[in-house]
């Protein structure tokens, strides 16, 4: 194996021990039709023709990398943040939706499907098939459409289908097998368009390529705003971790940059209620994946819990499994009230309202000690329009 | 294994049928196993719940989730069949996702298949390459026949591939679907049956999803060596319960002509 791809993905679909395609055969000529021409699409001069022009004058990239004096005095360090809450639909979640419709088309399919969890994703999604005219059915637990009203009715102003999953405990990992039993049961029309690096191979390596657009950026941008052409590090929040894949991706072989990514820990890694995945440790296969994941002893998936929607995923993507596993990356974790807390230190310091995903990223700043040249850049993956209802609560506005 | 290969080589229209461990109540496993053999059935595949079904459609995902709620369990399922075994003579087949089964430990499953009698497996999501890889000669060693999935989009060289790896039967899905989702035999399917009978394969083949009535096993029948009824039966256990005479009228009903 060449050094340059110690940490991506192998010629069988594995970042070391984590990866694979564990699908069952009705999933296996749709899988291995991608995995045979996703390559070919992304690096053709066609799609990075199209593709970058979407990204510059539809999702209004390159997003900003800014620095952040207060934050910076207040931690005596270098901060830059980097804003992907200022794309088109406030997250990072289209510039991977924009990619993969685009490889949807070259593979002459014109029905989407996606799931989604507190619906950003979907609404990412929704968004970029207006844009192309595509047939779009998201689906959605049934618990979570009643949690996230506003987002299910912009799926519907944007002309998607929203389905309701029923299954199980009616939530993101529900609406996931519902979207890949359509799958198995529309072979020929239907592309699935996975919203994170999870999901079996191809998907974690093309999201995290569509989404390495952020490192891409923070290379040259990091350039023009220091002495220094790299960051000493990189830091962001990860639920099945599509943020911080496309953070890291430009920095996985560079060592001077550490890594680190920001798990949720909700009410604390050992209160039963967390999306912590990494850090309670158990491998598992979920959504055709072998990773770490949460569930019983009996080998059942079960529920995360976050005080962010975008986090509460219980499996995590296999290469951020494999960069825990060969300690290139840090792992750590933020509880619901450090997130809270994170989030209000932003916007009073910065005036910038995170979502609360982000702010899980932010929290490391008090958790972690930084010297005072270190250059620290933090993703800002989304704004916190959606979570207002959450801050009026908690913060009693 | 001997008692699957026994069976297919003996017997024609194999009548199987597939149910979830724990379902509808605990304890139900094996009155209903007991009851399958008495009215005639040939092979059964017993699903060993998971939270996560993603190739099933509501009526398994639903006794999934009450076989679970019930608190079924792979160790516990063992112990079930341990029980009852030296009265039962079909083979018997597990079915289930690979994730408890990885959880367990793939090797202590085996061996713990074979210590009860469980005659073969399947699991779906575990692909083809890892069990060729990791998997193959423990299973074979065990005498334990792993099962595999072809579809209607299964391409012929894929088809041929699994065969030479199997060594019980082929599950032949019998169309692009969920468990449970569609019902009756297209012409389309019928081309299909026929392009993998023309490929002279070695291992016989089982017809699994859509059949669900005395028509379509017939039908079914005619173009391998068995069918399997899984999504109407778990619906007429839902409705009536582990109870023996409509387990027996539902199975004589299907076969009645064969």
């Amino acid at each position: 194996m060449s050094k340059k791809n110690k940490y991506q993905v192998d010629e069988k679909g594995m970042y070391g021990r984590f990866g694979g395609a564990f699908i069952p055969e009705m999933l296996y000529p749709n899988i291995e039709n991608l995995k045979t021409v996703y390559l070919d699409i992304i690096n053709s001069e066609a799609f990075q023709n199209e593709y970058k022009a979407l990204l510059k004058d539809y999702v209004g990239r390159p997003s900003p990398l800014y620095y952040a004096k207060r934050l910076s005095e207040k931690y005596n360090t270098q901060v830059y943040l980097k804003r992907e809450d200022l794309n088109h639909t406030g997250a990072h979640k289209i510039n991977n939706t924009v990619g993969q419709i685009l490889i949807a088309k070259h593979m002459g399919k014109d029905r989407i499907i996606a799931e989604t969890g507190a619906g950003q994703h979907g609404v990412a999604t929704a968004t970029a098939c207006a844009l192309m005219g595509l047939q779009c059915v998201v689906y959605m637990g049934e618990v979570d459409i009643e949690r996230q009203a506003p987002n299910v009715a912009r799926m519907k102003m944007l002309g998607a289908e929203v389905v309701a999953a029923k299954s199980g405990s009616k939530t993101l990992k529900d609406a996931t097998n519902e979207a890949l039993r359509d799958w198995i049961c529309n072979p020929e029309d239907t592309f699935y368009l996975i919203g994170s690096v999870v999901g079996p191979h191809p998907y974690p390596d093309m999201v995290a390529r569509l989404q390495a657009i952020i490192s891409e950026e923070i290379k040259w941008q990091i350039k023009e705003k220091t002495d220094k052409d790299y960051p000493d590090y990189v830091i962001a929040c990860v639920g099945g971790g599509s943020n911080a894949a496309g953070s890291f991706y430009h920095f996985l072989d560079d060592e001077r940059v550490s890594l680190v990514a920001v798990e949720a820990s909700g009410m604390g890694v050992d209160s039963g209620e967390t999306a912590a995945t990494i850090a309670l440790g158990d491998l598992g296969i979920i959504h055709g994946s072998k990773t770490f994941l949460m569930q019983s002893d009996d080998g059942q998936i079960t529920e995360p819990y976050s005080i962010s929607a975008g986090l509460d995923y219980p499996g995590i993507g296999p290469q951020h499994a494999h960069l825990h596993d060969t300690k290139r990356g840090s792992f750590i974790s933020a509880t619901d009230a450090d997130a809270l807390e994170a989030a209000k230190e932003l916007t009073q310091l910065e005036g910038i309202i995170p979502a609360l995903e982000s702010a899980h990223a932010l929290s490391a700043l008090s958790k972690m000690s930084f010297k005072k040249d270190d250059s620290v850049v933090i993703t800002v993956s989304g704004r916190g329009d959606k979570d207002m209802a959450t801050y009026m609560n908690r913060f009693g506005f | 294994m001997k008692r699957i290969q026994k069976l297919l080589q003996e017997k024609k229209d194999i009548f199987s049928v597939y149910y979830t461990a724990g379902y509808p109540n605990l304890d139900d496993t094996m009155p209903i196993l007991n009851a399958l053999q008495k009215a005639g059935c040939d092979l059964v595949e017993i699903g060993m719940p998971f939270s996560d079904p993603l190739a099933d459609g509501p009526t398994i995902q639903h006794s999934s989730e009450q076989a679970l709620e019930n608190g079924m369990s792979i160790n516990l399922l063992f112990e079930q069949i341990k029980e009852l075994r030296p009265s039962i003579t079909m083979p018997i087949v597990l079915m289930g996702y690979i994730n408890p089964v990885f959880k367990y430990g793939v090797e202590a499953f085996i061996s713990k298949c074979q210590e009860v009698g469980v005659d073969g497996v399947i699991l779906p999501d575990l692909p083809f390459d890892e069990y060729h890889e990791k998997y193959q000669t423990l299973f074979e060693e065990a005498g334990i026949a792993n099962t595999f999935l072809i579809t209607p989009q299964t391409p012929n060289e894929r088809i041929q591939l699994i065969d030479a790896n199997s060594n019980g039967f082929i599950y032949m899905v019998s169309s692009s679907a969920v468990t449970g989702a569609k019902s009756g035999l297209s012409d389309e399917q019928l081309d299909y049956f026929n392009r993998v009978n023309s490929l002279d394969l070695n291992t016989p083949r089982i017809i699994g999803f859509g059949i669900s009535n005395q028509s379509t096993f017939e039908t079914a029948c005619q173009y391998a060596s068995g069918a399997i009824v899984g999504s109407a039966f778990v619906k007429l256990l839902k409705e009536k319960g582990a109870d023996e005479s409509a387990i027996n009228d539902f199975v004589k009903d299907i076969k009645r002509n064969n």
